[in-house]
């Protein structure tokens, strides 16, 4: 326990000073989150919706393909790139392997299918209950998507924070195809695993906190997006009853 | 008068449900046609038939383009959005482009005398303004006909007054053009009030099918006639 609490002293010194390299690390892990998220919301977010409004031969195997994808391993996604990355790999001319581009394509990949599955969802729900009235004046499948997307902008802006909570804790696969190059593709859960092993633990201590601080600010964030949400809709929905008593 | 609406011995399915069986009809131009029924008797799958959203299973359905249709929904959804934006996307999506629809926008809320409230949040509105405004909707669009399912249920008596009277004003012969309407309602009244045709529905069947004074004066099949008198109930 004491060597827990000088350990945790240890790093709140190490926060405080803002050491540089520390401050490198956190910076790259937020940075490489942010793109991967950026990447995997930007092609999730729109075939996402559009599988909730579209019907076609086969949607339930992609479907069930999809929902199995959520519990990739982020290891055997690391595995998986690193062969496709390496040199020998069909995609060795890129020359990413061990690089930042590497370790974003790796959590775009994990994160894809949990911004799809959830936003499918959403946007399903709205369709079902009013895809109808929107096919009624005369909106197509991905028109109906994109408007129900819009719509439930609030639900999609919950799963892009998620998404990114999701990537900025993930370890196996940045670990498998960035390396943990010290100074080039470190990011905090990997410097955490390194720094564990070799028993410096109050840099993998202060990290650790910095990382439970970002997943708390972000679980901040959905909570006040949610708070805003039941305000805006008791908001909406109180003149609407006061002008139905009135009407009476 | 031109057919608007002609069905000829179909069937509607839902999975291993038949809502709708061997209706064969003829809507003309220009009709106001009231479905009447007990709940589940098939008045909301024949609307969806008629507006182009189910298919049916057998027979034949040759209906007005849905382009020229308007349809109204018991209750209308109000995306998150101003209550001009609700209009305008109804008429973006038909074509026009956004800035001639914002236009078009105001001038059917001023139709249905809700332009004050133009830049309110559409859900914000009270279950007899949203109908209003889903008729401003449907005005706007200046369809050849208007399909109503259930458009004053759950509506207190003013608000339903109201929807009644726009629903009236909208079947109007438009510059020599003939509107057709139909619409679904348990209001007897009502249907007296604003139809020229009641077609009885049972259980997927049309039942009766008669000129609104030979319904609710003539001889009825024994169901319709407990429905008219209020006995089933």
């Amino acid at each position: 326990m004491s060597t827990f609490s000088q350990s945790a002293g240890t790093a709140f010194d190490l926060i405080a000073s803002l050491d540089p390299v520390f401050l490198q690390v956190v910076g790259r892990s937020l940075a490489v989150s942010a793109c991967a998220c950026l990447l995997a919301c930007s092609v999730g977010l729109i075939s996402g919706a559009w599988l909730a409004v579209a019907r076609f031969r086969g949607r339930d195997v992609v479907l069930t393909l999809m929902n199995t994808a959520l519990a990739l391993p982020s290891v055997v996604v690391g595995l998986v790139l690193y062969l496709l990355l390496s040199r020998s790999g069909p995609l060795g001319f890129l020359g990413w392997l061990f690089s930042f581009k590497a370790m974003v394509l790796a959590q775009a990949v994990l994160v894809l299918p949990v911004v799809m599955a959830l936003t499918r969802q959403a946007i399903e729900d709205a369709e079902n209950h009013h895809g109808e009235q929107l096919h009624s004046l005369g909106a197509g499948t991905f028109l109906r998507g994109l408007i129900l997307a819009w719509d439930e902008r609030f639900a999609l802006l919950t799963i892009i924070i998620t998404a990114f909570g999701r990537a900025v804790s993930e370890v196996g696969a940045v670990m498998v195809v960035g390396g943990n190059i010290e100074g080039h593709t470190r990011v905090m859960t990997t410097a955490i695993a390194l720094e564990t092993s070799k028993g410096d633990l109050p840099l993998a201590i202060a990290l650790g906190m910095v990382l439970l601080t970002v997943v708390l600010m972000l679980n901040i964030l959905i909570g006040v997006i949610r708070r805003w949400r039941e305000r805006r809709d008791t908001a909406v929905m109180q003149p609407a009853l006061s002008m139905q008593g009135a009407e009476a | 008068m031109s057919t608007a609406f002609d069905l000829r011995d179909v069937d509607v399915r839902y999975g291993d449900v038949c809502a709708l069986s061997h209706i064969t009809l003829q809507i003309r131009a220009g009709e106001r046609v009231a479905l009447v029924g007990a709940n589940g008797s098939g008045k909301s799958t024949l609307l969806r038939l008629l507006h182009g959203l189910a298919t049916p299973a057998r027979g034949t359905a040759r209906c007005m383009d849905r382009s020229r249709q308007a349809m109204l929904f018991q209750r209308p959804y109000m995306l998150r959005m101003s209550v001009r934006n609700q209009v305008s996307i109804a008429l973006w999506l038909r074509g026009r482009r956004w800035r001639e629809a914002r236009t078009l926008a105001l001038q059917a809320l001023a139709r249905v005398d809700m332009a004050h409230l133009a830049e309110r949040n559409a859900r914000a509105l009270s279950g007899g303004q949203q109908q209003r405004l889903a008729l401003a909707q449907a005005w706007a669009c200046r369809p050849d006909a208007l399909l109503l399912d259930e458009p004053t249920a759950s509506l207190d008596p003013r608000a339903k007054r109201e929807v009644e009277i726009l629903m009236d004003e909208f079947a109007q012969p438009r510059n020599g053009h003939e509107i057709t309407m139909i619409f679904s309602s348990h209001n007897l009244a009502q249907v007296r009030r604003l139809a020229d045709r009641v077609i009885y529905l049972e259980n997927g069947r049309v039942i009766v099918d008669l000129p609104i004074e030979q319904f609710f004066t003539g001889p009825l099949p024994e169901s319709a006639r407990l429905f008219v008198t209020g006995e089933s109930l």
